[in-house]
């Protein structure tokens, strides 16, 4: 008659070496492979600081890649010291490992002894599911989700530009989305501004969003400022975002986000549009030029179509749009090239991109000084232009 | 022959064109020449002292023309100058 499994283990542990988990404490960071054997739902609970992952159920076809050198020593672990004890047998008796070590008592008793432990941030099925394209790309991966779910990511707008950024950002899984805009939806907007829609005509638009957002992505907070971002509150509304996305229609309120994002290092992922054409840029503070480095002054009135209502094709703030949301993941991802110091100007009846340098100034009145030193009063500060603006209507 | 590009808001002064093109060795005759033809557009690129207007940069290819030798810098048969001045719609 062929033994228990319980006795097979019982003679599998009097042929290899056991250790306690103080040894093991030790040995952390002193050459051992730590490895963890259990199932993965165990792992995603918390394991040893360090150690590497391979299910006994994969072991065999796994080990030589997370545990190359065959002569080295390699500790493996379980929940109680079972299966560890199983996997130590088939290292050391099929695969050939030198040095392999079961832990006694396993993973419990670390615990209980009050040793460190590493709880690995992990995606639930569902998320692993939704962002299963990401996952694919070594770009983004697990690490890239997490700092977009971590990201807090401003929306200056959710107008034209900032409809379908806030939709891809949100799709994207930001995990945080602030919307600032004190106006409601209205029927005109509706060519373009597509986080909206025909039955929330008259809703704040801090609120249509926010409902457009939540059906698309449950995992995105929205933080909602329905009012006009000026000098008196700026710092407060964009102080602990990540990036900002300027979709914003004036140039007073630029210049103002632009000295404020300098002096909180806060990068802007800026755009621009009007009739068929479209601007943008990133402004990072110190790593780039700012806002002020690119256009030291605004135009005058009548070169400021801003100042008033003009045409704009519904699609180019979504293209526009889409390019900013581009940016900010990359910011957020730290991948590929940033726009940074660099302008693109894209043409939507010629189907033109055109890119242009751009230059920090050494000079800048805002960039060329430390942080600290730029005062609340300075926020935004142009000689008479409001009122320039307002002449022109 | 230099090309240069013309950027909405000053289309009107332009006759509509986006894209003109002017003789002249370098980035201020070139613009001055746009000026002749285009009255309109003098006072829109050029300040009264003769220089260019602070908010209206203007680039030889994909190079700001400040950081050259400004009105001075001289520009080649097929080069591109493109005009840009600042942009604020989002809406």
């Amino acid at each position: 008659m062929s033994p228990s499994g319980a006795e097979v283990l019982r003679q599998i542990k009097t042929r290899i070496d056991e250790i306690d988990p103080a040894a093991v404490r030790e040995q952390v960071g002193n050459g051992a492979v730590i490895v963890d054997v259990r199932e993965p739902e165990e792992w995603g609970a918390g394991h040893i600081p360090g150690a590497v992952h391979v299910p006994k159920s994969y072991l065999e076809s796994r080990i030589e890649g997370a545990v190359p050198d065959r002569s080295g020593d390699v500790v493996l672990y379980c929940a109680s010291g079972n299966r560890s004890a199983w996997a130590a047998r088939t290292l050391i008796e099929d695969l050939g490992y030198e040095h392999v070590e079961s832990m006694t008592g396993g993973f419990t008793l670390w615990k209980d002894r009050g040793y460190e432990v590493e709880t690995p941030r992990t995606l639930t099925a569902e998320q692993r599911e939704r962002y299963s394209r990401h996952l694919l790309l070594p770009e983004v991966g697990l690490d890239g989700q997490q700092k977009l779910l971590d990201a807090r990511v401003l929306l200056l707008g959710a107008g034209g530009l900032g409809s379908p950024a806030a939709l891809y950002l949100a799709a994207a899984g930001v995990g945080t989305l602030g919307i600032v805009d004190n106006d409601e939806v209205d029927l005109s907007n509706l060519q373009r501004q597509v986080i909206h829609s025909s039955e929330r005509i008259g809703v704040s638009k801090v609120d249509s969003a926010e409902q457009t957002i939540n059906a698309l992505n449950p995992d995105v907070n929205v933080e909602k400022y329905p009012v006009r971002l000026g000098a008196d509150n700026i710092v407060e509304i964009i102080s602990g975002y990540d990036v900002i996305v300027d979709g914003l229609d004036n140039f007073p309120t630029r210049y103002l986000l632009n000295d404020a994002s300098v002096r909180l290092g806060i990068p802007v992922v800026s755009a621009a549009i009007l009739g068929f054409e479209g601007q943008l840029s990133v402004f990072k503070p110190y790593d780039g030029p700012c806002y002020r480095c690119l256009f030291p002054v605004p135009p005058p009135a009548e070169l400021a179509p801003s100042c008033g209502a003009n045409g704009v094709l519904g699609v180019l703030p979504g293209t526009m749009g889409l390019l900013q949301a581009t940016e900010v993941i990359k910011l957020i991802l730290g991948e590929g090239e940033p726009l940074i110091g660099r302008l693109l100007m894209y043409d939507a009846l010629s189907a033109r991109v055109t890119e242009v340098k751009v230059r920090r100034d050494p000079d800048c009145p805002i960039c060329s000084r430390e942080p600290e030193s730029i005062a609340d009063e300075e926020l935004g500060v142009f000689p008479d232009y409001e009122a320039f603006c307002a002449g022109a209507h | 022959m230099a090309t240069i590009r013309i950027p909405p808001v000053l289309r009107p002064s332009v006759g509509g064109e986006k894209e003109l093109t002017a003789s002249g060795s370098s980035v201020g005759e070139i613009l001055r020449s746009v000026a002749d033809a285009h009255p309109d557009t003098q006072s829109q690129l050029f300040a009264s002292d003769g220089g260019l207007n602070r908010y209206v940069n203007v680039y030889l290819n994909d190079e700001d023309v400040r950081v050259l030798d400004g009105l001075d810098t001289s520009v080649g048969e097929g080069d591109t100058l493109v005009i840009l001045p600042a942009m604020a719609g989002g809406r």
